[in-house]
């Protein structure tokens, strides 16, 4: 479990985030929901430790990460995956060597045999284990994110990062990249912190959504109580999305099946 | 102007504090010094060719008085060659080079996070990418600088002969007149301090980085322009301290 509590940063005098404090739950795809330029990626960054927030704290399951010793921070970070917004893999790397690189950096004491078979075993839970040998450009981007997972998986991560797994994908694609993702979380019981602006992630995979709205929390909660949630702002995000609004039109039409019917069954079927 | 020296500084120091082990460190510098090596061996002979050429034509060309023996061009080309032209030309043309692609490199990496995904692995960004290329560089560049005095003196001799300014045995004569080995020390102190400030130079440029590839493409130019002001700074320095 990660708690944020109060957590405030500025650049040159523009307050970006407000004094934001949340819950990272284990086990659970924790969804950080806003509209762009909110501060969610500043908010990711100062939460694994790439930027230094102003004010406020971040607890790692007991241990405090922020202004803590560099030991420490270093015995943290190396429980940290992070899947970036456009997957930073390493170009000069093959695909293989991608993922086999922090285990490289980080296990020094693993053997080359176990290296390979972990290499091969998170390809192959991301489905990609017959692209080991191609080269970043030579993949599509949908298959970039599921290197980046391998690769923040690979040491055995206690908690995973996402910015974005799935911009600028195709919603089939997506979806399979979400289905991922939970999976993982709920298969190694991690804590698992997903940046998102997409409603399809929200009824597909937010076990705990923490909606962010101009360097604010506004609300948190589950997917089932995020369609009546009574927050202004987030109403207006949540249902300005076309495929809710119909789903809303259908409810309102045909009786109160509209908006389950839309949570439960579609997405499962793609 | 102070403000930036102090942030290369602290740049510097970053990357040697907190290092990675010495097997990572070693393997990089071996993958960096061949890139540079095998990148730059083209150009640098060429360059360095066609320099020792010229200074030998247009010194004959100068040397009309029949007192003067003309062993004294080839005195002349070595002289010039090893002392001046070899390391600092090679280090300009492998400013451009070597600065401009390790800019690049850096910067792309930024932009496209690869920075950010190494420091979230807990590994010092600087001390993995930076070290290994200015160590690398600080290595090559005298080897460089050995390859072009060679060549430069080899093509002194070619254009003298060939074109039949002088007869081969002045040219031997002349290279083999009054040497003096300091001054082969001395060049290749200078290759090293021009290394140094070419890679340091342009790491820091590129490792910094912010906004999109327009940005990487003004680092590498920005690299470039301030690594060779600072050969030539240090060119003169080194000149004054040393001589
Ligand atoms: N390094 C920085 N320097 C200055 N301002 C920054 C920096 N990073 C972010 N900001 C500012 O912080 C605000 C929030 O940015 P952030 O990237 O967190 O948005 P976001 O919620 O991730 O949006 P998106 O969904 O579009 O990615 C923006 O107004 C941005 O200009
Ligand atoms: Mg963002």
């Amino acid at each position: 479990m990660i708690e944020i509590s109060n957590l405030e940063k500025s650049f040159d005098g523009n307050q970006v985030l407000k004094g934001i404090s949340c819950t990272l739950e284990t086990g659970k795809c924790n969804l950080l929901l806003g509209g762009s330029g909110t501060g969610k990626s500043v908010l990711l960054s100062c939460v694994v430790g790439l930027m230094k927030p102003d004010l406020g704290s971040i607890t790692f399951d007991g241990t405090v990460y922020t202004n803590s010793k560099v030991d420490i921070r270093q015995e943290i970070r190396r429980k940290i995956g992070m899947l970036f917004q456009g997957s930073a893999l390493f170009d000069s790397m093959t695909v293989a060597k991608n993922v086999e690189f922090p285990l490289q950096m980080l296990t020094p004491d693993m053997s080359l045999e176990e290296r390979r078979d972990r290499v091969e075993f998170c390809l192959k839970r991301v489905g990609l284990e017959n692209a080991g040998n191609k080269m970043p450009s030579e993949i599509s981007g949908g298959m970039k994110k599921r290197v980046g997972i391998a690769r923040a998986i690979a040491p055995n991560c206690t908690y995973l990062f996402c910015d974005e797994p799935n911009s600028g994908l195709d919603p089939a694609t997506s979806i399979k990249i979400d289905e991922l993702i939970a999976e993982i979380t709920h298969e190694y019981n991690i804590t698992t912190a997903i940046i998102t602006h997409d409603m399809n992630s929200v009824v597909g995979i937010g076990d705990h959504i923490i909606f962010l709205h101009q360097g604010k929390k506004l609300w948190d909660g589950n997917k089932e109580e995020i369609l009546n949630a009574q927050v202004p702002e987030l109403r207006e995000f949540i249902f300005s999305s076309s495929l809710v609004r119909a789903a809303k039109r259908v409810e309102e039409e045909d009786g109160p099946q509209g908006l389950e019917h839309l949570a439960a069954e579609p997405l499962s079927e793609v | 102007m102070l403000k930036i020296f102090g942030s290369f500084v602290l740049f510097l120091y970053n990357m040697v504090t907190r290092t990675e082990r010495i097997r990572v460190l070693w393997n990089r510098f071996i993958e960096e010094a061949t890139l540079i090596g095998v990148n730059s061996i083209f150009i640098v002979g060429i360059v360095s060719a066609f320099i020792g050429a010229v200074t030998c034509i247009q010194i004959a060309y100068n040397l009309t008085n029949p007192l003067i023996p003309k062993s004294t061009i080839g005195y002349m080309v070595r002289e010039m060659t090893i002392l001046e032209l070899a390391p600092t030309i090679t280090s300009i043309v492998l400013a451009g080079k070597v600065g401009s692609s390790i800019a690049g490199g850096l910067g792309t990496m930024r932009i496209t996070e690869q920075i950010s995904a190494l420091e979230v692995m807990g590994i010092n960004s600087t001390s993995y990418l930076v070290l290994p290329r200015i160590l690398a560089s600080m290595f090559m560049f005298p080897l460089l600088v050995i390859l072009a005095m060679a060549l430069s003196i080899l093509g002194g001799y070619l254009a003298g002969t060939l074109s039949g300014v002088m007869a081969p045995q002045d040219y031997i004569e002349g290279i083999r007149t009054d040497f003096i080995p300091y001054n082969i020390v001395f060049a290749l102190i200078k290759a090293v301090v021009f290394a140094f400030l070419v890679s340091g130079i342009s790491a820091y440029k590129g490792y910094y980085t912010e906004g999109g590839a327009l940005e990487v493409g003004a680092a590498s130019t920005a690299a470039v322009t301030n690594s060779i002001i600072a050969i030539l700074l240090a060119d003169y320095v080194l000149a004054a301290v040393l001589l």
